[in-house]
């Protein structure tokens, strides 16, 4: 495969034909923020924290870094006042659903997002979908799905999948940017797995 | 039946048909269209059956259950051929006098139109205003087909067009035809048909689809299942061209579960197309095969999008897919998909028929042909129209439409459903044209246009809009699914005079994040009916902030 | 016979994972409804993710998780009936019922649903009970068709 030179953040990068923007970027050592990115898996595109702005053939548009394919002669822009701005309203949007998250509160931190810019409904879920991928591609036990649709999105072990399976594993816990999956787990645990032995746990961040 | 072979075996077949049938016979079509069926013009229809066998009427007085007329505001419809003498809102003791008097050649005068301020009469088709006003290219054929007979469609040059592309011009002359017709998608972006096809047929992979998009899930747009129910081979035969053109050996109809009367027409013509040689292998002996596959939405607007529609073919929940790449290069299964909605393939026919010089000979500049809209609201006439492109508002809405509902003026126009925009009533001359009604922020999209009158409240329509998306998104991407509810929340607290100075100022991020980062069309545009609030109605919002909420509250 | 007839449309779609949204829906008219054991059993023979499965199912609105009422009542909530008064519409029968939107009664009579415009937006507001149109309703007659449905 030929190598693709673009330029991004004034910076001449080389990157492998089909890597993505995101790749060529973290190889070059420039940090692009991402909240539902695992190099071990497939790219989601669901958080759009990645966002950059785009230049090619005299257009600018603004692209999730994480799909984006690199390309000959394309001009990437890191930073810049609307890709802040998106990236400072996403998390705002965030924190109204798990205004703790210490991944939140350092990026509130950087881009000067105001944590209670909106209604505080937390529960602690920010639907990056780390677990559910990881335990479907990686370990192939989908134990973990989302159900629901629009807002009312959520993810939901399947009790008896996650009985045999997830005591042993656990290894989607620390992908986890706000801990809640961990209470999660717990809730199922606790109201699935045995019943008297333990009081149902509020999911907690 | 068995197979059509060829091109000179469907002719024949054509003359057999029309050698059957008598022109001069009177023809009773009753509209079975979505509102006369939901006013029970099936018991209309029975009636005259009934009304017919008793005065043993049989082979002189023919009757046929159709689709769509297009007056829905006045059903039941009845149009009596040859002449076209249309009979509105016609109960089942209206029949045994209509048939006396279609018998006689007379008039049946209690059931004409009547002018609602002068009471003078309009007999035929072509003087009642509802249609005397349209060119109905497209919508037209439906009071003489059943749907549920292919020899209808046969008998009005069905297939003509199919069997003109397949015997008499190579795939790049069908695509070329369609590129100078400068036909544009008629699903919402206006994006032309001919370039996409094009796309699809250079991309490398051979194995390549085409897609009926007939999921029309914008409320209040019902013009294209009209087309799809009440004339089904017309889009069929327009896919199958277009099939040919691109090089397709698949094509799918993605349609709504919930219509039955859609489902069964569709059913039985995807039967017949089959079983006379229209549609699977080697079509009128040319050699070209194409299969085609129904499927169904099961509820849910997203599925519309077009991603998000060929995830949902091929059994996946209809999550949009996040590729930087076009579907019509790498769509169901990742291989090349050309997806365009059901009136424009409904198109295609026509132009190979008639050729690209007559089709753009009808239109604005850049906008070609017809459009079908879907004409409702507060509006006297409501029902679908069809109407050359670059028609002026005030025709829709004034000549044809009737005007504002109960003597109320007008305030607003809406286009587009709950990815449009709304404007004032001052635009009533802005031309029904994609990029003028682009540019004005009510994008035409598939063509649902809505009349408001004096007592609308813009608050509460932009609250309604962004209600409505919210409960039909997928909720993967965060701008979307968190924007959306934002926007839903603070615009529910501004109705219920809840609203803040700060509010308008938060809407304005959100609109303009949502927008640019939002993962597929649904989020993308969202906004844009808010944005066309916030371009023209903006002092209404600010006035119910500021009074908190009080005058001009009144719910829609 | 309902359980020979949902395994006759699981058997059809044996081994087929593509066909899981047909399978479902071919269910749900059948049932009304889509009980745990009969999405398991799909995902068993179709060879999908029970999680799948279950993301389809909560994801469509057509697909139900618990049982329906004998009559399933639709308010339509379209753009031209709400133009046209569906709000009022709804709270009349909500009130009749006793139901929200998305609720069956505990004696299994009636469902009520949002209904997504169905295109005859001519004659809205309209009321579906069953499938059958009552096209241009007023809070005023709902009272009358919804005592027609026991």
């Amino acid at each position: 495969m030929t190598d693709i030179v673009l330029n991004i953040d004034g910076k001449e990068v080389t990157a492998a034909a089909g890597a993505t923007v995101l790749d060529a970027a973290r190889q070059a050592g420039i940090h692009i923020p991402t909240l539902c990115h695992f190099e071990k898996l497939e790219a989601y595109g669901g958080c759009r924290l990645c966002m950059v702005e785009s230049e090619s053939r005299g257009k600018t548009s603004y692209v999730v870094s994480c799909l984006y394919p690199v390309e000959n002669g394309l001009v990437v822009r890191t930073r810049s006042a609307k890709v802040d701005k998106i990236r400072r309203l996403i998390i705002e949007e965030l924190m109204a659903h798990a205004p703790e998250a210490p991944e939140l509160v350092a990026l509130a931190r950087e881009y000067g997002a105001d944590k209670d810019r909106f209604e505080k409904e937390p529960i602690y879920c920010i639907l990056c979908g780390l677990c559910e991928r990881y335990c479907a591609e990686v370990k192939q036990k989908n134990a973990i799905g989302f159900v629901g649709n629009g807002p009312e999105r959520e993810i939901s072990f399947v009790p008896e999948i996650a009985a045999k399976e997830c005591n042993d594993c656990k290894e989607c816990f620390p992908l986890c940017p706000t801990s809640y999956l961990q209470a999660a787990f717990v809730l199922v645990e606790s109201l699935t797995f045995a019943p008297a032995a333990a009081e149902p746990v509020a999911a907690q961040g | 039946m068995p197979k059509l072979e060829s091109v000179a075996a469907l002719e024949s077949l054509r003359s057999d048909i029309l050698a059957r049938r008598d022109a001069t016979r009177p023809c009773i079509a009753v509209c079975a269209g979505a509102a006369c069926d939901g006013l029970d013009s099936i018991t209309v229809a029975t009636a005259f059956k009934s009304e017919i066998a008793k005065q043993g009427l049989e082979g002189k007085v023919d009757l046929r259950v159709t689709g769509c007329h297009g007056y829905c505001e006045k059903g039941p419809n009845v149009v009596v051929g040859p002449k076209d003498v249309c009979y509105f809102e016609v109960t089942p003791e209206d029949v045994p006098g209509i048939v006396s008097a279609t018998l006689k050649g007379e008039v049946f005068e209690e059931r004409v139109y009547k002018d609602p301020q002068t009471g003078a009469k309009a007999v035929h088709m072509d003087e009642v205003p509802f249609y005397k006003h349209q060119t109905r290219l497209l919508i037209g054929d439906n009071p003489k087909i059943d749907p549920m007979k292919i020899e209808d469609y046969i008998a009005i040059d069905g297939y003509a067009a199919l069997a003109k592309a397949l015997s008499t011009m190579t795939p790049d002359e069908v695509l070329n035809e369609v590129k100078k017709a400068n036909l544009r998608g008629r699903g919402g972006g206006g994006f032309p048909a001919g370039s996409k096809w094009e796309t699809t047929k250079n991309a490398p992979e051979k194995t390549k689809y085409v897609i009926v998009n007939g999921h029309e899930g914008e409320s209040a747009a019902f013009m294209d299942r009209a087309m799809l129910t009440g004339n089904p081979h017309k889009v069929i035969e327009g896919l199958i061209i277009g099939a040919y053109a691109i090089g397709a050996q698949q094509g799918f109809i993605y349609t709504r579960h919930d219509a039955p009367r859609l489902v069964e027409h569709l059913k039985a013509a995807m039967a017949q197309a089959e079983e006379y040689g229209f549609m699977g292998e080697n079509i009128l002996g040319s050699g070209f095969s194409c299969n085609v596959e129904l499927h169904f939405d099961v509820g849910i607007f997203v599925s519309g999008e077009s991603s998000g529609l060929m995830r949902s073919i091929e059994g996946n929940a209809p999550e949009p897919r996040p590729k930087y790449i076009r579907t019509s290069v790498s769509g169901i299964w990742d291989k090349p998909s050309n997806l365009n909605n059901v009136e424009t393939w409904a198109n295609v026919p026509q132009i190979i028929t008639r050729g690209a010089d007559w089709f753009t000979s009808i239109g604005s500049e850049r906008s070609k042909g017809t459009k079908l809209v879907s004409l409702s609201g507060n509006v006297v006439n409501s029902g679908i129209v069809e109407v050359p492109m670059g028609t002026p508002l005030r025709t829709l809405i004034f000549d044809i439409g009737g005007g504002v509902r109960d003597g109320k003026s007008l305030k607003a126009i809406h286009f587009g459903g709950a990815m449009g925009g709304s404007i004032p009533a001052d635009q009533i001359d802005a031309k029904l044209d994609f990029d003028e009604m682009s540019k004005l922020g009510a994008p035409i999209g598939a063509g649902g246009l809505l009349v408001m009158d004096e007592d609308t409240d813009m608050v509460e329509v932009a609250r309604y809009l962004l209600d409505f998306l919210v409960k039909e998104s997928c909720g993967k991407c965060v701008p979307c699914r968190e924007g959306m509810y934002q926007m839903l929340k603070i615009l529910t607290n501004i109705t219920e005079g809840k609203g803040k100075t700060s509010d308008l100022d938060r809407l304005g991020d959100l609109m303009e994040v949502t927008s640019a980062a939002s993962l597929c069309a649904l989020g993308k545009t969202a906004s844009d009916p808010l944005k066309s609030m916030m371009r023209y109605f903006k002092d209404e919002y600010e006035t119910r902030i500021a009074t908190g909420g009080g005058a001009g509250s009144q719910a829609i | 016979m309902s359980e020979q007839k949902i395994d006759g449309i699981i058997e059809k779609y044996r081994g087929k994972p593509g066909a899981l949204i047909h399978a479902l829906t071919e269910i749900q008219h059948e049932l009304h409804w889509l009980p745990r054991e009969v999405m398991e059993k799909v995902a068993e023979a179709l060879e999908v993710p029970f999680s799948l499965v279950r993301q389809i199912v909560s994801f469509y609105k057509t697909f139900s998780l618990t049982p329906k009422g004998r009559h399933e009542v639709h308010v339509c909530t379209g753009m031209t009936c709400h133009l046209r008064g569906a709000a009022k519409l709804m709270a009349k029968v909500a009130e009749i019922t006793g139901l929200k939107p998305g609720e069956t009664d505990t004696d299994s009579r009636f469902t009520l649903e949002r209904g997504s415009c169905l295109g005859s937006c001519s004659i809205g507001p309209e009321l579906i009970v069953d499938g059958k149109h009552y096209g241009r309703m007023t809070p005023d007659k709902v009272e009358d068709v919804l005592k027609r449905y026991e």
